[in-house]
């Protein structure tokens, strides 16, 4: 197998002239950068690196915007040999503190040797790094040299073996400590192999993205895979993407793009957004699959897509479907590419009190599962009870898999990796079932919320909601509902409120926009959902701990869903 | 200033973006750079500025830079009807 900067080298030979990314920022002409382009620019990031005196194998943090540093430095990293992980840029939203907070949290944990950043951010850098940190150097853009021809023989990133980590993807909890899922090169490239079978991947496709790269679908399918298997790759910012979210339409027509990956929510928000006006001209009809993927995937959201675009030239057949975690690299399950995704109507009360898909066709409580389709080739999965046990189909447990290209660890955190582990199998915290051999993803056994596709952790929203004074120490829930208008969840946040009844509504109403205000700049959640209540209001179990299911379906029965 | 302006425009957020009707925004309150309006809303809001006022605003304006208050976007739009 090759390694990342072999396979680099083996293009830079071959296709030196083949355009391997366009670069699109708003305001600004498309840029296509060939293998040569894209190979010169990361060789000036790694002697940058070398000059600082870096270490291959060491890990490198890089906090940029989505721009040509950030793709030239990370692959400047892998062609050192160094081992790259890109961490999101600050937004305007979040309190600095938080960041700072955030990044000591991955510093502690992870202990990067480098971070890569702007000038105007390194203080922020700075501030959160002690005397004591790991952290040797803050690389600035100014300080690398302009693009040269790399000399590959003794560039120590060819030296890499396929065992070595190559790079590091963080999780995104806002508190506690932080994961990185440490991936070999060998499990990329096996995850490359199976997943690019799966999806019929061939030269001719042509990949358009707006995904974060610091999120595995955007990182894996929506950059690595393109730019090392010679695929061209159209890449847009998320942060241009979701205020004219017709550019991703506009890139697809242009470039004949023919694959794009897209969490649920993106179905809805395009559905809904887009203006005729920008569609001019359009035509989807190069498009021969749009994946859903990292969020629950409803069928409502792909037939409110179609019926907007299909005038468009959008096929119906291009409609498909993954089940992916950093994990496993990236994919487990492809639906979609051969035929139609699979749609399974089962009973909704059933699946929810005996934790059974019941086929039926009609009814108040059907709801329309969809598949995510078969595992990719080189991965299993086995749905398991609690004991470990298989379970028969289409009955609900946790989805447990096994592959060649699962994560060599969490990095730095033994105690976190083994427990993920049981008998060789990686236990993902997904339910679901199996039917017909293809696999059903139904919830999650953690109470992980995932809002745009984002994973939010309860505890986080709960810890910031308890710090408002006037909310009673300890005494506050998250939870997630579903919103059907947005296609994703809606974080709700029920707080108890000391001397509630002697609060005028004014007072309330002011005492939750505070924690609206407080969540919304601590975390990735913009708050919208509060809830203020009386003692005793919250259930928690037997054990102390906050029953979120329980407050959720008594927060649903009370208030109602997001629209009311 | 006109205070008819900001109020459409403080109603349309509080009950089809917050989701709380009886929300009132006030002209100086940050509402980008506080992420009361979040990045998805962004292009909501642009879309009810044009329907309703008949004004353009470009992606690349929907930042706090262009304007982050009510009476910022209701400069914003008093100078571009003029």
């Amino acid at each position: 197998m090759d390694t990342f900067a072999q396979r680099l080298y083996r293009h830079y030979q071959e296709n030196p002239d083949r355009v391997a990314l366009v670069f699109q920022q708003a305001g600004q002409p498309d840029l296509p950068l060939t293998y040569a382009d894209l190979l010169q620019g990361a060789h000036a990031w790694a002697k940058a690196l070398e000059r600082r005196g870096l270490q291959p194998g060491e890990v490198v943090i890089l906090i940029l915007r989505h721009s040509l540093d950030l793709v030239y430095s990370y692959f400047g990293a892998v062609l050192y040999g160094a081992v790259p992980s890109i961490m999101p840029f600050l937004t305007e939203k979040l309190l600095p503190e938080r960041y700072r907070a955030d990044l000591a949290s991955l510093v502690a944990v992870t202990q990067p040797a480098a971070v890569i950043t702007y000038p105007e951010f390194e203080p922020e850098v700075r501030a959160a790094l002690s005397p004591e940190s790991s952290v040797r150097m803050v690389l600035l853009p100014g300080e690398v040299e302009p693009p040269s021809a790399p000399d590959f023989e003794r560039l120590p990133g060819l030296q890499r073996q396929p065992d070595d980590i190559v790079l590091l993807q963080h999780s995104s909890g806002t508190t506690g400590l932080q994961k990185g899922v440490a991936l070999s090169h060998r499990a990329v490239a096996n995850q490359l192999r199976a997943y690019s079978a799966a999806i019929r991947l061939s030269p001719q496709d042509v990949i358009v993205s707006w995904l974060p790269l610091y999120h595995d679908m955007g990182l894996i399918a929506g950059f690595l895979m393109p730019l090392l298997s010679g695929v061209k790759l159209v890449l847009m910012s998320p942060f241009d993407w979701v205020r004219a979210p017709a550019r991703l339409l506009q890139a697809v027509s242009t470039y004949r793009g023919t694959l794009s990956w897209l969490p649920n929510f993106a179905y809805n928000f395009l559905a809904q957004k887009v203006r005729d006006r920008d569609l001019q001209g359009v035509d989807l009809s190069s498009w021969r699959a749009v994946i859903n993927c990292s969020e629950p995937m409803r069928y409502e959201s792909h037939r409110a897509f179609l019926e907007r675009f299909r005038e468009y030239g959008l096929r119906e057949s291009a409609l498909a479907t993954c089940y992916a975690m950093a994990e496993n690299v990236f994919a487990v399950t492809q639906g979609g590419i051969d035929g139609p995704v699979t749609v399974d109507p089962v009973r909704l009360d059933l699946l929810q009190t005996e934790r059974r898909a019941v086929p039926c066709e009609e009814g108040d409580t059907v709801i329309r599962m969809l598949s995510a389709g078969r595992p990719i080739a080189n991965t299993r999965v086995r749905v398991v009870g609690p004991q470990g046990e298989d379970l028969p189909e289409r009955e609900v447990g946790e989805i447990a898999i096994l592959s060649d290209c699962l994560l060599s660890g969490y990095y730095h955190r033994p105690d976190a990796t083994a427990e993920a582990f049981r008998g060789g199998w990686y236990l993902t915290g997904d339910y679901g079932y199996m039917a017909g051999g293809e696999v059903y993803i139904t919830g999650r056994k953690k109470d992980l919320i995932i809002v745009g596709g984002k994973n939010i952790y309860p505890q986080d929203i709960e810890e910031l909601a308890q710090s408002v004074p006037g909310v009673h120490a300890g005494r506050a829930v998250a939870f997630g509902i579903e919103d059907t208008e947005s296609g994703t969840e809606e974080v709700v946040v029920v707080a108890e409120v000391e001397e509630y009844d002697r609060r005028t509504p004014e007072e309330l109403q002011a005492l939750a926009d505070e924690i609206r205000r407080v969540v919304t700049r601590g975390s990735a959640v913009a708050l919208r959902l509060v809830h203020l209540v009386g003692q005793g209001w919250i259930a928690k179990t037997s054990s102390g701990k906050k029953a979120r299911a329980a407050n959720r379906e008594r927060y649903l029965r009370e208030v109602g869903g997001p629209a009311a | 200033m006109n205070a008819e302006r900001i109020e459409t425009l403080s109603s349309h957020i509080a009950a089809k973006i917050l989701k709380q009707p009886n929300r009132k925004i006030g002209a100086d309150e940050p509402v980008i750079s506080s992420g009361l309006i979040d990045s998805f809303s962004l292009v909501d809001l642009a879309l009810f500025v044009e329907d309703t006022f008949g004004v353009h605003l470009d992606d690349a304006e929907l930042t706090a830079e262009t304007f982050d208050t009510l009476r910022e976007l209701d400069q914003l739009i008093e100078s571009r009807q003029a």
